[in-house]
């Protein structure tokens, strides 16, 4: 029974540690392709448009009903001991430090990542990969590196953008809902909000960018199984990407405020 | 001369030995055709012999070269030689048919205008008209994208072709029009061609049938005389009798699992 038990346990340490090393060269792999090959400009566009502009609308919703919210919310606990004047500061702060690069990079990870995951995978499934390395095509500058680049040069852009649309909705709800004035609302903003905190929120959108690309590239073009392995990468993706997300933006938070 | 040579080749997935000591030689500029049941291992040692699948153990030899441990990138060298024609054509499904069989030369730096013509050359090679540059695999039939998978093939004018189950799914006119085509273009560039397929029809276009049974290659032979062999599993595979050796062996395994 121990034998065994110790067996299993080590057969699913050696697993890991290869889905760990395989992951990490994956990444490697398509990191050394891009700064040793050519890149074709046309692909990377058509990427940054299927990754970024494709994405603007439920990044402006998500952006826009979060900074109303998060208005709403702050209302109730600074009107009770009268800091009003407050709420766009910290509306501002959340979305700038936080939420507008963690929220992009989830929900883009939902619309993105999971394409990325089932447009890779069913080429695999298909034999379009095979095909493409017969015909001495290199799969990684064709296809990983691309979509790689561009969600991470579209990333901050989406998360500027939904951090922009989070403080025009604090700024709707608290002039027109709550009754503030509009000047506190912005004088706080412009006297609290510092460059570093912007550039930070940019530079997690980026790493989010590469995280979401990075997974969801890996599980598709390691699809296996068919129709139900494509589905399957496809939901891995997202979960992972997701928490790869979540888990990155403590550690980033910590080194970069 | 053997342009490709097997040495007792045998791939394992985790418990499942699919080619279990293949050794096979096929000759250059022959045509050879490797039939076998459904789910035998075919289209894995034809992907064995590019490459794309390596071996569990056993050698396989590309003109004299072992390609056995070579990567990725030392694979490139080798793929220059092949053409592989896929089962289902591969074909990239947001490509047009001009973007999709011009795709190496336009992913090596040649202008549109300068591989129009030579798309137009490879379509016309497997009788395609100039209509279908345009429109996309999905809008095209089952025998028009093979034969697209084809032209895609030529365009690296390569001397030795894979086919893997090149009229699978194919009506028997439209298979036999496949099929001629795959003989008048081996008259005209003279590869080396390894087909994999069910249809005893093609014993009339190439030069020798392997069977490949229980991972292993039982039968090597001339293809126009494969009607008079005594071999069993010839025997019986080609004229798709119910009774014989491959028939026990099925009723066999069934007894066993069960």
């Amino acid at each position: 029974m121990v034998a065994w038990l110790v067996s299993q346990i080590g057969h699913h340490a050696v697993q890991a540690c290869n889905l760990i090393g395989d992951f990490a060269l994956f990444l490697i792999r398509a990191l050394l392709t891009l700064f040793t090959t050519k890149l074709k400009v046309s692909k990377l566009l058509n990427q940054m448009e299927r990754i970024g502009v494709n994405s603007l609308l439920i990044v402006v919703l998500t952006g826009t009903f979060t900074g109303m919210v998060l208005a709403l919310q702050s209302h109730i606990g600074f009107s009770r001991f009268g800091a009003e004047e407050f709420i766009g500061t910290v509306v501002a702060l959340s979305m700038t430090r936080e939420l507008g690069p963690v929220l992009t990079g989830l929900m883009v990870t939902g619309r993105a990542g999971s394409s990325i995951a089932a447009e890779l995978g069913t080429m695999r499934i298909t034999e379009q990969i095979d095909a493409l390395k017969t015909l001495r095509i290199d799969t990684f500058q064709y296809l990983v590196v691309p979509r790689l680049l561009a969600s991470i040069i579209v990333l901050p852009f989406l998360s500027l953008l939904s951090t922009l649309c989070g403080i025009i909705g604090g700024y709707v709800i608290s002039v027109n809902v709550l009754g503030l004035n509009g000047d506190d609302y912005t004088s706080g903003i412009s006297e609290y909000l510092e460059l570093s905190d912007i550039t930070g929120g940019l530079v997690k959108a980026a790493v989010f960018g590469l995280i979401l690309a990075w997974v969801g590239a890996y599980k598709g073009y390691r699809t296996t199984g068919g129709a139900r392995g494509v589905g399957l990468s496809t939901t891995k993706s997202v979960v992972l990407a997701s928490i790869f997300i979540l888990i990155s933006n403590y550690f980033l938070a910590t080194a970069l405020f | 001369m053997s342009v490709i040579k097997l040495v007792n080749l045998v791939k394992e997935f985790d418990e499942k030995v699919v080619t279990n000591g293949v050794d096979l030689e096929i000759p250059k500029g022959s045509m050879v055709c490797i039939i076998g049941r459904s789910g035998e291992g075919k289209s894995v040692l034809l992907k064995q012999i590019i490459g794309l699948i390596k071996p569990t153990s056993g050698q396989v030899i590309i003109d004299g070269t072992d390609i056995t441990g070579m990567s990725d990138l030392e694979l490139q060298d080798i793929f220059k030689k092949f053409g592989y024609v896929f089962q289902f054509a591969a074909l990239l499904d947001s490509l047009n048919i001009f973007e999709n069989v011009g795709i190496t030369l336009l992913e090596n730096h040649i202008s549109k205008e300068e591989a129009l013509p030579i798309v137009k050359e490879k379509l016309a090679m497997v009788n395609l008209a100039e209509e279908v540059l345009y429109k996309y695999p999905a809008e095209l039939s089952g025998g028009m994208r093979k034969r697209v998978g084809l032209a895609r093939t030529l365009v690296t004018n390569p001397s030795i072709i894979l086919y893997d189950e090149p009229t699978t799914g194919l009506d028997p006119i439209t298979a036999r029009i496949v099929f001629e085509l795959m003989y008048n273009m081996q008259q005209q560039i003279h590869a080396t061609s390894v087909i994999i397929s069910h249809d005893v029809e093609i014993f009339k276009y190439v030069d020798f049938v392997a069977m490949l049974h229980e991972g292993k290659i039982q039968y090597f032979g001339p293809a126009d005389t494969i009607w008079e062999s005594d071999n069993p599993y010839i025997y019986q595979f080609i004229r798709g009798l119910s009774k014989g050796p491959i028939q026990q062996e099925i009723t066999h395994r069934s007894g066993r699992e069960r």
